[in-house]
């Protein structure tokens, strides 16, 4: 059982930054972020894609980083809650929203909300329905998000101090 | 960004708190660490890194009762990268604990499943998973027993329930019951419930010689410093915790739990830097729990609603190693003026994990229990639930005789009738219908006592004409950095910006748990008290500052718990409509409204996210939350988040939360009582009150779930009688003549 038979070289680009590492295949992205990279800011609050405080963007994609094999994601583009703002010092919209609605109490849930909010807005200007999305609405066009709306695509992402509220109006604060 | 005119509330508070800085006690201060928390930078206990940390994975008891007659490690330590496997053979020995969940690996006796009996280090999480997974237990098997009945032969009454007699009576509450013109007696049921913090339990620790530091996930490091230095046989001053950031506690990390005793162990045993981050699903076996209550009511009352007699008893659960019984009958001392009264508990320890504090212990599911019952005699009586609960308002606690230092549920129910728009309702069950669609809407009084506990706090002036405060509280989430350094910057009279503020460490000035809703006043009080102290030094103060600043400490013992002559309790009313679908049988609560009376309200834009996480608490406690025990396997079957389901975005309507203004000067000297539990306390009864009115059927087991709603409905609708733990509305009430 020699090192090579589990473990490969796997390069990903995170936050802007291209890294290559020599993987176990065991790793997921989020221990890989968290333990090789030192970026936190993705937390584990399940390790079973129940609780959604793990997400990330992948190419663009909000995923759960606890499911997704690190090693299956070679030449992939990551961004988490660190990288969100760019390079800028200045935080992302969604950032200072969840600020200033008060959107958190832990804060352990947050950039998971965070980056799951940047993935949904992304998905409903590019069309993506959800179960709540009228379905006579036109195919391929943006989706207005109401209230209902953000509700129902945030419900991966759990908040166990009940945010929820503060979360919707920090959504709503940034596509205002 | 436009919502500023739109949003204007929200916004103003944020301007005056940001750019005036005049954000002293009151004022809706923005969070110290909120920028850390939305970017990612905030650290919690498992992110410290230390060259070579090794990570952690324990391994759970596979039976409900026994003891282990073998551990084969073989297969574990030939994983590559694994370590070491900590077993009760090898682990090193503790000193006995006064909290035997805490003795962890020191014997091979199992008293419940799940209990970790090995714990395996690696260098990586994956190979501390998979060694953990090599790991080959045998077991001697006995026969166990996990499930609560009303008549367990087990059930005994203990001397206590959770600080507090287990037993109150007065008068002859079974005499006035019998000879009550309308009586009530019934039973409710609340299942097991789980804390569940995002962040679950999580430790890393390291030795450096005799010395030990432990970053833990913890709602007091005090006491975690005190359990390591007891077990390890450690002076304390050589035991360092901190507890920066904490993702969540909600009771279940008021004190210390096996995992930061597995750090040190494995941490002491390598000597490394262990971290053990409990895997999600292990949590419901050792971390607490809310311990099922089974509750019987007896109301008794004249046909003018006045209450002669009030009973409530309860029958709860605990483990074989630790008696913590959950006080659900302790509000009955508190609530209602009646002359004839008894508030009891029975326990029994079977072979399930330990119970402990999860939000509002005792009040929680007390009050579900207590106010979906008055919810029954006010139907029984005809008569608004609101105005039976002004009817039987007291005078002085009911229980003590003692006078209230302030109690205003009344205002709070009447604030809330004017804001939910309550009066016209219609009260007559089943009377709003849109489609498939039954409405309803209920009310439901809250209560939680006032606790504070004496702490230290210390207050220096720099001279760069900055102060920095510094006490060992903890920040769970509540925002107590920012509250603490607003209560500093008004006691000393300087803006909130000049006031820095250390928390999270046993290095600072001692100080209590972030638990009972009681951290705000215990630490304000020290804090408060420095600060005042401080700036009359100040005052009488000429010439420069020394470098170091001057130094101010406080210490509120023999004050924060002297003996108080009033009976000190927040109070709350609750309000919920609901729409009950008689198709699928799934309840949604689309408006919840919460009135507080809560003392001086010291931020309003953290309190308010306190109310309203309280509330969503309690909406999960109605509607979705529940736990069983598996007879046959002695196991929580709902262990994880995809079978435990507390509420998501989409279950969450319009939750609103408001507080009236309130003076006590009998409290503390920022006025404050406490604010980060009463939330959940009313809302279940609020909403199942509401299910009653929209459909009816009277349900009296808690989750209402969709099985449970649409089988009360059938019944109604086919039978007119009722399934097991439910009941037509006031058929099992007893008017008389």
């Amino acid at each position: 059982m020699g090192n090579h038979q589990h473990h490969s070289e796997t390069t990903l680009d995170v936050n802007g930054k291209p890294h290559t590492l020599t993987v176990d295949h065991r790793r997921v992205l989020l221990d890989l972020l968290r333990e090789d990279l030192d970026l936190t800011g993705a937390k584990k609050g399940c390790d079973h894609g129940q609780c959604g405080a793990c997400t990330v963007l992948v190419d663009g994609r909000r995923v759960n980083s606890c499911l997704l094999l690190a090693v299956t994601l070679d030449g992939c583009e990551v961004t988490t809650v660190e990288g969100l703002s760019g390079d800028g010092e200045e935080p992302h919209p969604l950032q200072r929203a969840f600020l200033e609605r008060d959107a958190f109490q832990c804060g352990y849930c947050t950039p998971g909300q965070i980056c799951s909010a940047a993935g949904m807005l992304a998905e409903a200007a590019a069309g993506h329905p959800s179960h709540v999305t009228d379905p006579a609405a036109p195919t391929g066009e943006p989706v207005p998000l109401d209230r209902e709306e953000i509700r129902e695509r945030l419900s991966g992402n759990l908040c166990r101090c009940g945010a929820y509220p503060r979360i919707a109006e920090a959504v709503e604060d940034v596509i205002r | 960004m436009t919502h500023r005119e739109e949003e204007p509330v929200t916004h103003r508070e944020v301007d005056s708190a940001t750019s005036r800085g005049a954000a002293g006690v009151g004022a809706p201060a923005v969070r110290r660490e909120g920028r850390e928390k939305v970017t990612g930078t905030a650290r919690y206990a498992a992110e410290y890194r230390f060259p070579g940390r090794a990570q952690a994975w324990p391994v759970p008891a596979a039976v409900a009762r026994g003891r282990v007659s073998g551990i084969d490690v073989v297969d574990a330590l030939a994983v590559p990268g694994v370590l070491t496997v900590l077993t009760h053979e090898n682990a090193p020995r503790l000193a006995e604990p006064d909290d035997p969940t805490l003795a962890v690996l020191q014997n091979p006796r199992v008293p419940h499943r799940g209990w970790f009996v090995a714990l395996v280090v690696g260098e990586t999480l994956e190979a501390a998973r998979a060694g953990a997974a090599a790991v080959r237990v045998t077991y001697d098997t006995e026969e166990h027993d996990v499930v609560l009945s009303p008549a367990h032969p087990d059930a005994y009454v203990p001397e206590e329930a959770n600080g507090y007699p287990a037993v109150r009576e007065r008068g002859d509450p079974d005499e006035a019951f019998g000879s009550s013109a309308v009586r009530v007696d019934v039973t409710y049921r609340v299942p097991p419930l789980h804390n569940h913090p995002m962040e679950p339990h999580t430790s890393t620790a390291r030795w450096d010689d005799d010395r030990l530091t432990v970053h833990t996930s913890s709602q007091g490091t005090g006491a975690v410093r005190g359990v390591l230095a007891e077990l390890f046989g450690l002076p304390k001053e050589r035991v360092v915790v901190t507890a920066e950031h904490v993702g969540g506690g909600f009771g279940s990390k008021g004190t210390p739990r096996p995992d930061v005793v597995l750090a040190a162990m494995a941490a002491r045993r390598t000597g490394l830097a262990v971290t053990v981050a409990l895997p999600r699903r292990y949590l419901p076996a050792v971390v607490g729990h809310r311990a099922p209550t089974l509750h019987r009511l007896r109301l008794g009352a004249g046909a003018d609603g006045r209450l002669a007699s009030l009973v409530h008893e309860v029958t709860t659960h605990t483990s074989r190693i630790k008696e913590f019984v959950e006080a659900g009958a302790v509000p009955a001392r508190v609530m209602y003026a009646a002359p004839h009264s008894r508030s009891a508990h029975r326990v029994a320890a079977l072979d399930v994990p330990s119970p402990s504090w999860m939000r509002a212990p005792g009040e929680a599911p007390g009050m579900y229990a207590l106010e979906s019952a008055v919810d029954e005699l006010a139907a029984a009586l005809g008569m608004d639930p609101i105005e039976l609960r002004v009817r039987n308002e007291p005078d002085a606690e009911p229980d003590s005789g003692a006078p209230f230092s302030s109690r205003h549920l009344v205002d709070c129910l009447r604030e809330g009738a004017r804001r939910f728009g309550w009066d016209g309702r219609d009260p007559r069950p089943r009377s709003r219908r849109e489609g498939p669609l039954l409405l309803g809407t209920g009310v439901a009084a809250a209560t939680y006592p006032v606790q504070v506990w004496p702490s230290t706090a210390s207050a220096r002036a720099l001279p760069d004409g900055t102060f920095l405060v510094r006490i060992n509280a903890t920040d769970i989430g509540t925002g107590a950095r920012t509250v603490l350094a607003q209560i500093g910057s008004d006691a000393l009279g300087v803006p909130l910006e000049r006031v820095r503020i250390e928390i999270g460490s046993t290095e600072l000035p001692s100080a209590s748990l972030a638990g009972g809703s009681s951290g705000t006043a215990s630490w304000g009080w020290p804090v408060h008290e420095a600060c005042a102290r401080l700036a009359r030094r100040l005052a009488g103060h000429r010439g420069p500052l020394p470098e170091r600043g001057l130094d101010v400490r406080a210490d509120t013992r023999g004050t924060a718990d002297a003996e108080s002559a009033w009976a000190r309790h927040a109070f709350g009313a609750h309000f919920a409509e609901v729409a009950v679908d008689t198709v699928t049988g799934e309840v949604r609560a689309g408006r919840l409204l919460g009135v507080y009376a809560a003392g001086r309200i010291l931020n309003s834009r953290t309190a308010r996210s306190q109310f309203v996480g309280g509330m969503t608490m309690g909406l999960g406690m109605a509607l979705t939350e529940g736990s069983t025990m598996d007879a046959a396997f002695g196991d929580f079957a709902e262990s994880d988040l995809a079978s435990y389901h507390v509420p998501v975005h989409a279950d969450v309507g319009d939750i609103e939360a408001h507080w009236i203004d309130e003076e006590d000067p009998h409290l503390n000297p920022m006025g404050s009582k406490g604010i980060g539990e009463i939330g959940i306390v009313g809302t279940a009864a609020a909403i199942g009150n509401a299910v009653h009115h929209a459909t009816g059927v009277r349900f009296r087991e808690l989750p209402l779930t969709p099985d449970r709603v649409l089988a009360g409905l059938l019944g109604h609708r086919t039978t007119n009688g009722a399934p097991a733990g439910t009941a037509v509305s006031g058929s099992d009430a007893v008017p008389r003549p």
